[in-house]
């Protein structure tokens, strides 16, 4: 499919969709929002710039291959069970650590629930590209 | 304690990443699952040799009290599972390095295969209804993909069959779930166990029990639901195959046992005998359908179905001597049953097919083989004195103390048609000899390859015959397992300490 | 409320049964996805609907002030869709890869794992 219009909105809207898909990731630990669905909505930001332009293009955007994106999430998410080992608590037990803070401010909270919600983030979008390329042929 | 319970699958998960990781070095990630498989097997000893000694054992997930949280429980029953997995595990990793090709490899087997011990796992160490559908599902989607991975047209085909038939059971499972909690307001297993029984409504009980058998009978291939088995088992390369005949059917059963003790009361004589006909159906059926094949591995792939029958029978007669009896028959099965499909992949490679027309002289070129086969297809037959006689006789004694004779009748009638498929393949592909003479002897394959085909046969060759010569330790020990399923009291204190059992 | 969920939901299992028993393996799937989503609403409707605020709890209190809704079945709903996704996206990339392979997605002619006896033989 070649056509200007799309290809024009394409190079905004990408940027766009990637952007309000780390929104999503972020603001998903207190309100809706999260991994998967962040996840998603970046997969279809490449699924755009895949019909858009070609294939080949979306894969060469990506960088990694799919499925090794797909696999270095997973590992992320599992990662986020070991600093409860290191503690002593049962896995995936819900570790936070506080940046910077004060008075009546927590700091910047970075916790083992947000890294495994990246991993959930790029395991979907890993996921789906990979499936979204093998159905999809030029 | 937590992280012991949680190992059985966060190992293989991490293990089949990282080989997926590398699946375009095949060389690299088969010697990451290889090593994966074999800290499996260290993890799920200790746990055996842990519960043996203190009993039931739980953890909580994030650090969630029970009900609330995630539990993961192992009892007796949950230990030797895990056991035998580890053990099958291994077994078949060790086979598929010479079994599968390289191009299969690279499509990602190793990955798929961790996670599928994941799923297996996982499903027997979680005490929580949802998260048993979970890993289910794991389970499933690494099947689906070991089942059509390489893309022939015949696995496309099977698979599809495949796919379709064990949705629809993951679907009756989730309505299933629905129901509990809409019933109780929780899933957790060790809470449904006093929690159901105070359901007072019989309908919504019978319909529940239905759905379950339903889910959890297409999952282990329980008469009428397992048209997708012999559709689909013969497809993939035959390493997948035994993976999938020792383990993935009998979670299945696994899901029955645990549900129909642990949380529905042990009074509910209508899915007993539901179960009792459906199991003596898939008995019947199962055998019969193997006698009508005259391919090696599809002979196999129908008995696992008849084999099915005899676990259930065990859970549908509900007494302690059942029970124990199919706790053992599982034992027995999973390792004769993977040992014989690896012996129906080492075969092929000798004669070149698995159509027993066209291939014998096994005999004569490699006896050790035919040796193998011999203890481990009389085994499945309950020839005295190897492991699958004391599995029958404890089943047929048990439905002879419940005075059900005609229950005992088809179990025999099972054994001697199971006998009849067996010299069948005995005496095709390893008494007579070759139509066209082309049976290659073991030692024409290179030494690395006879043994990683030979050493897991053998292995588990010597685990069927010891069991077979000295059964008491096993025998007390299902007994043990037995009593503990069908008092969970033990069960439900250690998940949940604050209500005191 | 309750009861017009339910009745949704006894339609979309018929229709979705009525779907899958098509030859058709496009019917079957569009099936498969009308019952997942039915199986998926019967655990919402088994968390009783309730118009209540979300289960948060406020600054400074160790408990929910007033009645919350219930989320755990929220919670399980959304795993079951993520699964759901998942397998069902599984599924067509099969069935497109098996239409591009066998040439039919018509379940009576695919016959290849289990040929018919005539042609079996051999």
């Amino acid at each position: 499919m070649s056509s200007v219009i799309l290809q024009g909105a394409t190079r905004l809207l990408v940027a766009l969709i990637l952007l309000f898909s780390v929104y999503m990731l972020m603001r998903g630990h207190n309100l809706p929002g999260g991994g998967f669905i962040a996840g998603l909505i970046a997969s279809a930001a490449f699924v755009l710039y895949a019909l858009a332009w070609s294939l080949q293009e979306a894969r060469a955007a990506l960088r990694v291959s799919p499925v090794k994106l797909a696999a270095i999430g997973a590992l992320l998410s599992l990662a986020s069970a070991v600093p409860g080992l290191l503690k002593g608590f049962p896995p995936f037990t819900g570790l936070w650590l506080f940046i910077g803070g004060g008075e009546g401010d927590k700091g910047i909270p970075i916790s083992t629930v947000l890294l495994f919600d990246v991993g959930i983030y790029l395991a979907v979008l890993g996921a789906v590209l990979a499936l979204f390329f093998t159905i999809e042929v030029d | 304690m937590g992280w012991l319970l949680a190992l059985p699958f966060l190992l293989p998960i991490a293990t089949g990443l990282f080989a997926l990781g590398a699946r375009r070095k095949p060389r690299r990630a088969r010697t990451i699952s290889l090593l994966g498989c074999v800290g499996l097997f260290v993890i799920v000893v200790i746990i055996f040799v842990r519960v043996i000694d203190e009993g039931t054992i739980a953890a909580q997930m994030g650090n969630w009290p029970a009900p609330f949280g995630i539990t993961l429980v192992a009892d007796r029953l949950s230990a030797i599972m895990l056991l035998l997995a580890g053990l099958v595990g291994l077994a078949v990793a060790i086979f598929a390095q010479a079994d599968v090709d390289l191009r299969r490899e690279v499509l990602g087997f190793q990955g798929f295969y961790q996670l599928l011990l994941a799923g297996v796992c996982g499903s027997f160490v979680t005490g929580d209804l949802f998260n048993l559908y979970v890993w289910f599902e794991v389970m499933l989607i690494a099947s689906f993909a070991l089942l059509i991975l390489g893309g022939e047209r015949a696995q496309l085909d099977g698979g599809i069959k495949y796919v379709a038939l064990n949705l629809v059971s993951t679907l009756f499972m989730l309505m299933a779930i629905g129901m509990v909690y809409g019933l109780t307001g929780t899933l957790n297993l060790a809470a449904l166990h006093t929690a159901l029984a105070q359901v007072e409504q019989p309908a919504a009980l019978h319909m529940l029990a239905v759905l379950l058998i339903v889910a959890f009978g297409i999952k282990a291939a329980l008469f009428p639901l397992y048209f997708w088995l012999p559709a689909s088992y013969h497809v993939p390369p035959v390493a997948v195959t035994a993976v999938f005949a020792g383990l993935l059917t009998k979670v299945g059963v696994y899901a029955l046992i645990r549900t129909f003790t642990l949380i529905f009361p042990a009074d509910f004589s209508f899915a007993h005998d539901l179960l009792l006909i459906a199991a003596l159906l898939t008995m019947l059926s199962g055998v019969i359908g193997a006698a009508s094949q005259y391919e090696f591995r599809k002979i196999l792939a129908f008995h696992i179905i008849s084999q099915i029958g005899f676990l259930v029978l065990g859970l549908a007669l509900f007494s302690p001597l059942a029970l124990a009896g199919s706790i053992f028959y599982m034992v027995h099965n999973i390792v004769a049953k993977t040992n014989l499909l690896l012996i129906s992949g080492t075969a092929r490679r000798m004669t070149g097919s698995f159509n027993l027309a066209e291939i014998g002289g096994l005999y004569r070129v490699s006896p050790v083989l035919a040796a193998v086969f011999f203890i481990a297809a009389f085994s499945l037959a309950g020839f005295p004195p190897l492991s699958g006689f004391w599995a029958k006789l404890m089943l047929v004694s048990a439905s002879l103390e419940q005075a059900a004779y005609w229950v005992a009748a088809i179990a025999l009638i099972t054994g001697a048609l199971t006998l009849f498929s067996m010299s069948k393949i005995w005496s095709e592909a390893f008494w007579k000899p070759h139509p066209t003479g082309e049976a290659r002897s073991l030692t024409s394959l290179t030494v690395t390859e006879r043994i990683q085909r030979m050493l897991p046969a053998l292995l588990l060759v010597a685990i069927t015959l010891g069991l077979g010569l000295f059964p008491q330790p096993l025998i007390q020990f299902c007994e043990t397992a037995a009593k503990e399923l069908l008092d969970p009291a033990g069960y439900v204190a250690t998940v949940l300490p604050s209500r005191g059992g | 409320m309750e009861s017009a969920l339910v009745l949704v939901i006894g339609v979309m299992v018929a229709a979705g049964v009525y779907l899958m028993l098509a030859a058709n393996l496009l019917c079957y799937l569009f099936g498969l996805i009308l019952l997942s989503n039915a199986a998926n609403l019967v655990i919402f409707v088994a968390g009783r609907l309730t118009r209540a605020v979300p289960p948060l709890i406020p600054k400074g209190q160790e408990a929910p002030l007033e009645p919350v809704a219930n989320a755990l079945p929220q919670a399980m709903i959304l795993t079951a869709i993520v699964i759901g996704f998942g397998l069902l996206a599984f599924t067509l990339a099969l069935v497109v890869a098996c239409y591009r392979e066998l040439g039919t997605i018509d379940s009576d002619h695919m016959r290849l794992a289990e040929p018919p006896p005539k042609s079996g033989e051999h």
